[in-house]
């Protein structure tokens, strides 16, 4: 099947869905229900019901502070929330910590990139990869008992770096990378992961527009390699671009959710990034 | 001034068993601080129990003293949990500030009054390591260009530096595997390690476990040199000696805390030395012979802190990594 055709089975998946806030989708992978964070007197987060669609790409936006960020850590148990519940592929994760949450085949990266400095671009890579038998203390201490696995771990990851131009730093400290090659950098060890679930905070921001495109030509392979992609994205010119559904975040809650183009047009959305009373329309250009 | 006698007690200090339970300690805290990142302020409490565990075994419960070495290290063991299962799910700084109290409170338990019938109080325990200088398969001591060793010391000292490599060949190996990259992965973000799926959590302790087994050789060694083990020889100046080695061969590097441990009694001993030779010979006449061991340590701290402003990762560090320290 070709990017195109993927991209029109995710989207007829969703077609009929109705375009409202907490919809429920045809086949979701994540079911989130009353998801309250708390922050003193600010309620960051307070998600009613949220339910993510297999195998597309969603695109989560919303104005600076809505809680987008905070509603990433808490459904992958880097923050826990004052209520709520969660399934992942039927699987109940409130409460389980972070580590655990990435072993089911959930896996998010930051918004502010944590590039581990004093390693190569390699072993960032290899720390990704999942059940290594060396990870284990006495068998690290005899090489042969992971030796062959590191190379096939090695060699999948050349091939993502590779994938994502990074391939000439393979051996450079990672804190020698670029702001944008970090965001690279972060997005190919989460895949190493071999998730099922991807949840990118902003990996756009600070990539130049040249390489903006072949990350989103990246985003789309994943979904075409069989994952789902949620991800946080404030140019809307990507998210039209890339994104199979749209859900809108303001003040903590879900405002709209629809497909790209028509989300754009809701009054709740129009309201949530300009405030109320105006007409303006969000289609042309990018909100501040 | 006799510059032979400088020379040969500096040399010898530096090889000797000094160095040896310094480098212990400062290998196990290279496992806390150069690869984990973990800010151990206690590690004279390692080579606490451990001495104890030994000195205890073998002079109070009268049982061999190889089973002191393992009750020694069962101790370590233990108190690496102790210390890690409350605070290591909490921010860096709290490991810190409780391994500093622990370590105090082990000297204190050790030296009080109450306990004396199996700790000995403030006299400690003496004379239990016959067991070990038995074994003794040198026939006499050593008197090499300036190295000079008694036939005791030289037995203790080829254990200690057998115990220095074989602790060293187990960091190297544990550090290039992917056990150590998880290690080094926490040093940078734990985060970014935890959302990966890793157990940063059960990572850290088995680290403090490790470091703390390795310093505990030290303890060992301290113990079965002196034959004795007295509480306030694991004050806060064991810890902060064994700190001063490691950085100043260069922490995350394997044998950074060795070479680092030698060059700190080759300096501390060449700078008293000399110094009392200086005021023996009459070249230096504003300070006498008693203020030497004070002065030492002036001149010694000077020249830490001059390493640090042109060296600062240490002997063996590399510059470059110095360079992604500022976050
Ligand atoms: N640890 C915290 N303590 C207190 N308040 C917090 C904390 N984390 C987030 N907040 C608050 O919660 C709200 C939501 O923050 P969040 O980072 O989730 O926003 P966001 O949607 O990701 O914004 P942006 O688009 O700017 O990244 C903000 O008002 C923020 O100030
Ligand atoms: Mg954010």
């Amino acid at each position: 099947m070709s990017s195109d055709d993927r991209q029109l089975a995710a989207r007829e998946a969703l077609v009929g869905v109705a375009q409202e806030p907490g919809v429920a989708k045809p086949d979701p992978i994540l079911v989130a229900d009353g998801v309250e964070r708390q922050f003193g007197g600010l309620k960051a987060v307070d998600v009613d019901h949220f339910e993510l669609q297999r195998g597309s790409i969603t695109a989560l936006i919303g104005p600076n502070g809505a809680g987008k960020t905070t509603f990433f850590n808490l459904l992958t148990g880097f923050d826990s929330p004052d209520n709520g519940e969660w399934t992942f592929n039927g699987r109940s994760l409130a409460g389980m910590p972070a580590y655990k949450v990435a072993r089911t085949g959930m896996v998010r990266t930051f918004q502010l990139t944590k590039a581990l400095s004093k390693m190569t671009v390699l072993q960032n890579m290899l720390l990704g990869a999942p059940q290594q038998k060396g990870e284990n203390f006495f068998a690290g201490l005899i090489a042969g008992t992971w030796r062959s696995q590191e190379k096939a771990n090695t060699a999948r990851a050349e091939e993502l770096l590779a994938h994502f131009k990074l391939d000439a730093k393979s051996d450079d400290f990672a804190g020698s990378l670029s702001g944008g090659q970090r965001k690279l950098l972060e997005m190919a060890r989460a895949l190493m992961v071999e998730p099922d679930l991807v949840m990118l905070d902003e990996p756009m921001a600070g990539v130049n527009p040249a390489l903006k495109q072949s990350l989103l030509d990246h985003i789309r392979e994943l979904r075409e390699s069989g994952m789902t992609v949620l991800f946080v994205e404030h140019d809307m010119d990507m998210v039209r671009d890339v994104s199979d559904w749209v859900v809108v975040m303001a003040q903590g809650q879900i405002v709209a959710e629809g497909p790209p183009l028509e989300v754009m047009q809701q009054q709740a959305v129009i309201d949530a990034y300009l405030g109320e009373h105006h007409d303006v329309s969000l289609d042309s250009g990018s909100p501040a | 001034m006799d510059f032979n006698l400088i020379f040969s007690q500096a040399i010898t200090q530096g090889l000797g068993v000094q160095a040896v339970i310094f480098a212990l300690a400062a290998i196990g805290l290279n496992v806390h601080f150069g690869y984990t990142g973990l800010l151990n302020f206690g590690q004279a409490a390692f080579l606490a129990v451990a001495a104890y565990g030994l000195g205890v075994t073998v002079a109070t419960l009268g049982l061999s003293l190889w089973v002191g070495v393992f009750v020694g290290i069962a101790a370590a063991v233990l108190l690496a949990l102790l210390l890690g299962i409350p605070t290591l799910r909490l921010r860096a700084d709290y490991l810190a500030i409780v391994t500093i109290a622990t370590a105090e409170i082990v000297r204190l338990i050790v030296r009080s009054v109450t306990l004396r019938d199996v700790f000995g109080g403030s006299d400690g325990i003496n004379r239990f390591a016959d067991e070990f200088y038995a074994l003794n398969p040198f026939a006499a001591g050593l008197t090499l260009g300036p190295l000079n060793f008694s036939r005791n010391d030289l037995f203790v000292v080829v254990v200690g530096w057998v115990l220095v490599l074989v602790s060293c060949l187990i960091v190297f190996l544990a550090m290039r595997s992917p056990w150590g990259r998880v290690l080094k992965g926490i040093r940078e973000d734990e985060d970014a390690v935890r959302s990966l799926g890793k157990n940063v959590y059960s990572y850290k302790l088995q680290s403090l476990v490790l470091g703390g087994v390795l310093g505990c050789l030290g303890g060992f060694v301290f113990a079965i040199s002196s034959q004795s083990v007295q509480p306030d020889n694991y004050g806060t100046d064991l810890t902060f000696f064994a700190w001063a080695a490691l950085i100043l061969g260069g922490a995350a590097r394997v044998f950074g805390p060795v070479l680092g441990s030698i060059l700190f009694w080759f300096l501390l001993v060449f700078i008293n030395v000399a110094l009392t030779e200086a005021v023996r010979v009459g070249y230096i006449t504003f300070i006498d012979g008693t203020q030497v061991g004070q002065i030492q340590f002036w001149i010694l701290g000077l020249s830490l802190m001059l390493l640090m402003i042109y060296r600062p990762q240490g002997i063996l560090g590399d510059k470059r990594e110095l360079a992604f320290d500022v976050k």
